[in-house]
């Protein structure tokens, strides 16, 4: 069964409030060579190709990218299908 | 129907998901203190037909799983909420209601975590922008309202393109201010663009603001500011009725 890795990220130009928290966090925690600190979510999804190619499912995960997990207003994606 | 007891003219509907927590706030603003018909509308129904105004309330819809409004946008209702905006009719988006409203693209932008971090629960003041609106009209032009609000992510972002527009055609409705109805960042309770706290679409019949009108219609609650929201559209709805 194939699976999908999706990375969804906040846009570079946006302010991460929580990566933000975090990295001063780090910074107390005695990390002072830590930089931006930017959080994002991982998800894996279990695809039954059901007859499907490679590029059919590929374009399904991107449509569901576009239109549930990521919101292409804030965030970018990236996907990995894994056979 | 029974509703119709309950003084007459426009019908409002407040969509309850699950997971809205500000739904019955909603409904006895519009029955109890307007004195207008109101029913409630499960996520599951697919019709509106018979309403005039929709309200989407506050709470956490489908539990703001992945995104706040990003499950919700796709419940059963929200076909027939998109058709109502299309066909002109009036929806009202409160909080979580606004989050749903820009997942569903019927208001351009997002709303991202407050820029503090922290869940933001108080009276805030805000300044009507444009008071010839739909949502607006009982109200001053430039106007200091005392509303609360409660949201840990109310942070309104747009591109530079979106916000230009907003701007020029005069549909940012509400901007957080001081009592005085001074924008400084101070006033700003959770970082948005330009102290941004309602907006409406080019067509003005789709607005979502952050604070909660809804918690503000009674001297008791502390202000009856917000109570002109509903004011508004209820006048605004009669009209298009007559």
């Amino acid at each position: 069964m194939p699976q999908v890795k999706v990375v969804v990220t906040l846009k570079p130009t946006l302010l991460d409030a929580q990566g933000r928290v975090v990295q001063d966090a780090l910074h107390a925690l005695g990390y002072a060579n830590v930089g931006q600190v930017r959080i994002g979510k991982y998800m894996e999804l279990e695809i039954r190709a059901d007859g499907k190619d490679a590029p059919t499912i590929e374009t399904e995960v991107k449509e569901m990218c576009d239109r549930l997990l990521a919101n292409p207003v804030i965030e970018n994606y990236r996907y990995e299908v894994m056979e | 129907m029974s509703a119709t007891a309950v003084g007459s003219g426009p019908k409002f509907a407040v969509i309850r998901f699950p997971g809205a927590n500000c739904d019955q706030d909603a409904y006895y603003v519009v029955k109890d203190v307007l004195g207008r018909p109101v029913e409630y509308v499960w996520h599951q129904e697919t019709s509106l037909r018979g309403f005039d105004v929709v309200v989407l309330p506050g709470g956490f819809a489908y539990g703001d799983y992945l995104r706040a409004g990003a499950v919700a946008r796709f419940a059963p209702i929200m076909e027939a909420v998109r058709a109502h905006a299309e066909r002109g009719g009036l929806v009202l988006g409160v909080c979580n209601g606004f989050q749903v409203l820009c997942e569903a693209h019927l208001l351009p932008g997002a709303l991202m975590r407050n820029e503090g971090c922290r869940f933001a629960c108080k009276f805030v003041h805000v300044r009507v922008e444009n008071a010839e609106t739909p949502f607006t009209r009982a109200y001053r032009p430039g106007q200091v309202l005392a509303i609360p609000i409660a949201h840990g992510e109310g942070r309104y972002v747009c591109d530079p393109v979106t916000l230009e527009e907003l701007e020029r055609s005069h549909r940012v409705l509400f901007r957080y201010t001081t009592p005085q109805g001074e924008e400084t960042p101070e006033s700003n309770p959770n970082g948005s663009i330009a102290n941004i706290a309602g907006i409406a679409n080019a067509t003005f019949n789709v607005m979502g603001l952050m604070p909660h009108p809804e918690r503000a219609g009674e001297k008791i609650l502390g202000s009856a500011d917000g109570r002109g929201v509903f004011e508004s559209l209820a006048r605004a709805a009669e009209r298009v009725l007559a």
